[in-house]
């Protein structure tokens, strides 16, 4: 399956997905020491991001989240690549300064967790293999 | 969106790391708002500065930026500091320490509009703090659109903000009336008028008719207050604001507003005198006028306080209350002016239990950290206060 979005930060990046299907804060949502979801209300709470394919609805809560972002990837538990819905300032912001390629516009109701994908984020195309 | 040569340049890398990131933020908020191009700004007001909301990450960030040679190229303020123990100073310190190294005037205040900082009508702006935005886009009629603490830095770097949002004409443009047939009149109404507005409506310009606050600082704790329990960041007040005229092109619900909304509000937070440890004026940050009537209340009261008042204020309106004895009258009565920080954001719980305010905005914070919460005007708060 491809699914083509839009481009926020380039770049590519190949992995295995982890979906959260509802929006995630990184202030106080991710732990940036050890890339773990923490969020109370989020349906992917107690698992790593660290080295996957991160998916979700949209970002929300403190714009502070963009140094979160930046922290996990000084950490070494950043996610490879970023796909949303919908980008908003907090994590494409975060996504510049961290360097993690990210896209936009996709349905993430279309991807699961556990598939591997291909992120070719210059062209905003996702790649899922069958 | 289009890009001048010069700025594809600096997106290019050709003038250094920190333009480029700085450039890469603004290009790509710019894109998924759909601006047509970058704009000049007169200044830029930055938020993420207290330690508690940013954290070591934030200081991580702030340092790599820093060394990359970061420096900002408009005038650039800061958003109040936070309060805590030494460790927290220490933190906070090197916080402020790294946004001087950018260029940054570290003022430290919500209300950089009472000193350094004051723009003029029509200037394009990119400000975080979300009470600093309600007044300069409401009460000065400047534009700017709600920033977060990066892309705020990101647009005082490069001296530009994407064209979106509140910086075009069309989306100043009122989407709801509001008719305030309730009594508002004290600065504690206003407090509760924009307290329930930000809760009732959602991401609107709001056109208020009904109101004849008495000074300015009445508009500025409403625009605060609407900020804080909701996340409108312009409104018109009808015969008060700069932009009102002109502010209704087209048929609008009309939402009244009775003496029951207010008293609602007020009615949240009214925990008793027997529970509340200290009390808290100037949220946001108090101008010298404010400062002056609580010298004065505090005079007529005539006996100290039991438990402490704490008076937040940016550092030039707490020169001001100083070299005009104010400063002195107030701490005759245990109280204080505190410059520069911001008790919603610091570490206080532990510290205090209880907070009586005439503040909207620091009555919702407060009560979400979990503290009880007397809301009134500062002169009941003066009277009744042991």
């Amino acid at each position: 399956m491809k699914l083509k979005g839009r481009k926020i930060v380039g770049g590519e990046a190949k992995g295995e997905l982890i979906v959260s299907q509802k929006p995630l804060s990184f202030l106080g949502g991710v732990d940036p020491e050890t890339g773990i979801v923490t969020d109370a209300e989020s349906d992917i709470r107690g698992q790593s991001i660290a080295g996957k394919i991160l998916a979700f609805p949209r970002g929300k809560g403190s714009t502070v989240g963009s140094y979160v972002i930046y922290a996990l990837k000084k950490n070494g538990k950043a996610p490879k690549a970023i796909i949303v819905g919908e980008a908003e300032t907090i994590v494409a912001t975060g996504a510049i300064i961290a360097g993690i390629p990210m896209v936009d516009g996709i349905d993430v109701s279309k991807l699961k967790s556990g598939q591997r994908v291909r992120v070719k984020a210059e062209e905003g195309l996702i790649e899922v293999e069958e | 969106m289009y890009l001048t040569k010069e700025e594809e340049l600096i997106l290019a890398g050709e003038y250094g790391y920190a333009l480029q990131k700085a450039m890469e933020i603004l290009v790509a908020l710019g894109e998924i708002y759909g601006a047509d191009r970058l704009i000049p700004i007169k200044s830029a007001q930055i938020a993420g500065v207290s330690y508690k909301n940013i954290g070591d990450a934030g200081i991580e960030f702030l340092r790599d930026f820093a060394n990359a040679g970061a420096k900002v190229s408009v005038y650039t303020t800061l958003n109040p500091a936070g309060i805590g123990d030494d460790e927290f100073m220490e933190k906070q310190m090197k916080v402020l320490e790294l946004y001087r190294k950018m260029g940054i005037e570290a003022t430290s205040t919500c209300t950089p509009y009472y000193g350094a900082n004051l723009p003029k009508f029509g200037d394009h702006l990119a400000w975080s703090e979300s009470s600093a935005v309600s007044f300069a886009n409401s009460i000065l009629g400047a534009r700017t659109n709600r920033e977060g603490g990066p892309s705020s830095l990101a647009a005082a770097i490069v001296g530009k903000t994407p064209n979106y949002g509140l910086h075009l004409d069309e989306n100043r443009k009122a989407t709801v009336i509001i008719s305030v047939e309730a009594n508002v009149r004290t600065f504690v109404d206003y407090a509760a008028l924009g307290y329930h507005l930000g809760k009732t409506l959602g991401n609107d310009v709001p056109y208020i008719k009904g109101l004849k606050p008495e000074m300015t600082e009445y508009l500025k704790e409403m625009g605060a207050a609407i900020a804080a329990s909701g996340s409108i960041a312009l409104y018109h007040v009808e015969g008060e604001t700069p932009e009102y005229r002109g502010a209704i092109t087209e048929k609008l619900e009309t939402i009244t507003i009775e003496n029951s909304d207010i008293r609602a509000v007020k009615e949240q937070f009214a925990d008793d005198w027997s529970e509340i440890d200290m009390i808290l004026i100037g949220c946001p940050h108090t101008s010298l006028a404010e400062v002056k009537e609580i010298a004065e209340l505090l005079s007529m009261r005539g006996r100290p306080l039991k438990i402490p008042l704490f008076i937040t204020a940016s550092r030039a309106v707490k020169a001001l209350a100083d070299s005009l004895g104010y400063t002195e009258i107030i701490e005759r009565y245990n109280g204080r002016i505190i410059p520069d920080i911001c008790f919603v954001v610091s570490p206080i719980k532990g510290w205090y239990k209880g907070v009586a305010t005439n503040s909207g905005k620091s009555a919702f914070y407060f009560r979400s950290f979990g503290f009880k919460v007397r809301l009134d005007d500062e002169e009941n708060l003066i009277n009744e206060a042991p």
